[in-house]
């Protein structure tokens, strides 16, 4: 990376090895004088925060590794005896499951910070995709991470997960079972996962290192969206900003070792202190925490996807195309237009009927008049799955979702309510999944999903052309100096 | 002279790439698949494949969970009251329709054998134990995310898309099961 003219060191042994391998001079460059927006907050501290827990993460467990055993006759009392006999193996232990949690807790304010300022957009959009590939990867190194213990929620957690793929139509059962490697989750399948949460973390690191890599290309984002201009905009990063990443981190670590220290077991259910019973299911099987968005939108699809929900999805579809997703309709489908209308309406009225009004007494009569309703095409189970990963992969599109010319939500209000109202969608999906699968909360949790998807599949386009595009500052300089002097009139 | 003695005959050049190409391609595929196929269930976890389960000792209503292929499943003798339940349900009602003599084997209609696994993801649904809810069908009902099996095993209510799986089994005597 770091070619072209090289200023010589004055140590010796650096400058002997940096003439033969310029590492010195690419840290130099890329974490030293690297020119960095001068209006960074703290929200653009949980990426450094992130990297420490993946470290922490290989670090303690490379070191669990060394006193755990992938059995599954032994794996649940190899943890107990980590956490009760070997030296230091509680603290172990704790950094680990509760390093878990933290790391998610950075990513997810990482992402949030992203969606926030538009640091998704042009031309981010590929260390974007970078990002959530490391998102995946970090929730399939967790989940098998979590199978380790052996435990109730060990076990079933893992069942119910691998059980997801078997909702694929023709191969999904083969495809179970060769996942397991047997015909339930046993042996093999703890040692398959042990061996995987072994390696998907370098594969995370790899991943870690194209994100950094294309992030310096195209250097950082800022709360205010606008590129630097010129030296006025910018910071060298060292000391400005490993100063700010050092104290966010010591406020982490605060909430990390408080975990550690106080509170090893509050984010992990009691069930996963008791060994895995392939005959026994307990009664509520909840995943852990960072999980329980996705599992409540897999859960949300209770209905079976009929003929009449297809026909009015893809009729609407095109609609939404038509009015959100583009400026103004195609002139192709213009004169259609009412005639869509019509067949939304009437094919989705009984789509309703069908999907969220079947258990309600005074409509039964109504129901059972609804000629072909047991045509579908997609069957719950294959829909929650397919909701489930969509749920993450649209994400993934976001840049290409959102179209508008500004970048920051700071100078988009519209933008920025309706991406409130999203985390609050998803943190309202995270309670209903830790809930039993009744009502309320099945409803409550459908209509948070619809607004998960509505913000991303319509609200987001929609703004993309509609919302006003605001008078930005002409500089960051600007924008800091503007700031600074409403704050000095305060 | 023809073309093909040019040493820069671009057809023969192309014909070699592609062929080089299609036996590396099949080298590749064949190596790929042992890897994969290691994943698989091994000749001894195949082994496991068949459970004996002595009945003598079980009364009218009782159900017993035994392992098979290290998965729980579920034998129950139902009363008459049961069987009559199970055949008197109009099979279009059903989500996954199958008659109770689809259950069961002929002359044998006490005893219901099924894998004591949801078909939704996975869960042990309760109702084996005289102390386990059986859900509003007096089967089974699974905690996970609530689906409801009627007393012959078929889903009829809640997430799950198909009724309980019937094991390959067979009476080695009137006291003997033999599932596998
Ligand atoms: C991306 C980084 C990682 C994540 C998110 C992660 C996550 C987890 C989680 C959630 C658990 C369950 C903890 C518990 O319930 O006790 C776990 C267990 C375990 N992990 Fe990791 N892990 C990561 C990296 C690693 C690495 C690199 C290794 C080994 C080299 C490792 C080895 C282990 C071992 C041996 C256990 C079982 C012992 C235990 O449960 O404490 N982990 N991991
Ligand atoms: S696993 Fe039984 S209802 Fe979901």
């Amino acid at each position: 990376m770091a070619h072209g003219p090289r200023e010589p060191f004055d140590n010796k042994i650096v400058e002997w090895v940096d003439s033969r391998l310029p590492i010195f001079t690419m840290i130099q460059k890329e974490y030293g004088v690297f020119p960095t927006p001068k209006n960074f907050n703290y929200f653009w501290n949980f990426g450094a925060l992130a990297m420490v827990m993946l470290v922490t993460m290989i670090a303690s467990g490379v070191i669990l590794a060394m006193h755990y055993t992938p059995n599954a006759a032994m794996a649940f009392n190899s943890v107990e005896r980590i956490t009760r006999d070997v030296n230091y193996g509680w603290l172990l232990r704790y950094l680990h499951m509760n390093g878990a949690s933290m790391f998610f807790i950075a990513v997810y304010i990482h992402i949030f910070r992203g969606m926030y300022y538009g640091s998704y957009k042009q031309p981010r959009e590929l260390l974007w995709i970078f990002g959530i590939i490391i998102f995946l990867l970090m929730m399939a190194t967790a989940f098998m991470g979590y199978t380790l213990p052996w435990s109730q929620m060990s076990g079933w957690g893992a069942t119910v997960i691998t059980s997801l793929f078997s909702a694929i139509p023709v191969v999904g059962k083969a495809l179970v079972t060769w996942l397991w490697g047997g015909f339930s989750v046993d042996n093999p399948t703890l040692n398959r996962f042990f061996a995987l949460h072994y390696l998907l973390p370098f594969i995370i690191c790899a991943v870690v290192f194209l994100h950094v890599w294309a992030l310096h290309v195209v250097g950082s984002n800022n709360p205010t969206g606008i590129d630097p201009k010129g030296p006025q905009d910018t910071l060298p990063f060292n000391p400005y900003y490993t100063i700010k990443d050092m104290f966010g981190l010591s406020i982490f670590l605060i909430v990390y070792a408080f975990l550690i220290f106080y509170a090893p077991t509050l984010l992990t259910h009691q069930d996963h202190f008791v060994p895995f019973n392939p005959m026994v299911t307990p009664a509520h099987i909840v995943p852990e925490w960072y999980f329980l968005p996705f599992y409540a939108i897999l859960r949300s699809i209770t209905f079976d996807f009929t003929l009449y929900l297809i026909v009015a999805g893809v009729a609407g579809g095109i609609l939404i195309y038509n009015f959100c997703w583009r400026k103004t309709p195609c002139e192709k489908t213009k004169p259609f237009i009412p005639a869509l209308l019509a067949v939304t309406v009437l094919f989705g009225i009984p789509a309703m009927l069908l999907a969220f009004f079947k258990d309600v007494e005074a409509l039964k009569g109504v129901i059972a008049m609804i000629p072909l309703a047991n045509i579908h095409l997609i069957e719950a189970k294959l829909g929650g799955v397919l909701a489930m990963f969509g749920s993450i992969l649209l994400l993934a599109v976001l840049p290409w979702l959102d179209r508008h010319p500004v970048r920051s939500g700071r100078y988009r209000p519209w933008y920025r309510w309706t991406l409130i109202g999203f985390v609050v969608s998803a943190v309202i999906l995270g309670y209903i999944g830790s809930q039993p699968a009744e009502q309320p909360f099945i409803t409550i949790g459908q209509l948070a999903t619809l607004y998960y998807f509505g913000w991303l599949l319509v609200i987001v386009p929609w703004l993309s052309h509609n919302e006003p595009v605001a008078k930005l500052p002409n500089s960051i300089h600007e924008a800091v100096l503007a700031d600074s002097v409403k704050g000095g009139k305060k | 002279m023809t073309d093909h003695s040019l040493p820069d005959n671009p057809a023969r050049r192309d014909f070699l790439y592609l062929t080089t190409g299609a036996v590396a391609a099949v080298g590749a595929g064949v190596t790929g698949w042992s890897f994969i196929d290691t994943m698989n269930p091994a000749a001894d976890t195949l082994a496991l494949a068949t459970t004996e389960v002595n009945i003598s000792s079980m009364q009218a209503g009782q159900s017993v969970v035994v392992t098979w292929q290290g998965k729980p499943v579920f034998i129950r003798r139902r009363t008459p009251d049961e069987i009559k339940a199970a055949q008197d349900v109009p099979v279009s009602e059903l989500r996954d329709p199958q008659t109770d003599a689809q259950r069961v084997q002929a002359g044998k209609e006490e005893w219901l054998v099924v894998v004591g696994i949801c078909t939704h993801l996975g869960c042990v649904p309760l109702g084996a134990k005289p102390n386990e809810p059986k859900g509003e069908y007096g089967g089974w009902f699974c905690p996970c995310h609530g689906s409801v099996y009627d007393t012959a095993g078929r889903i009829r209510k809640g997430p799950a898309p198909t009724n309980l799986t019937v094991p390959p089994y067979a009476f080695s005597s009137d006291t003997v099961i033999k599932i596998g």
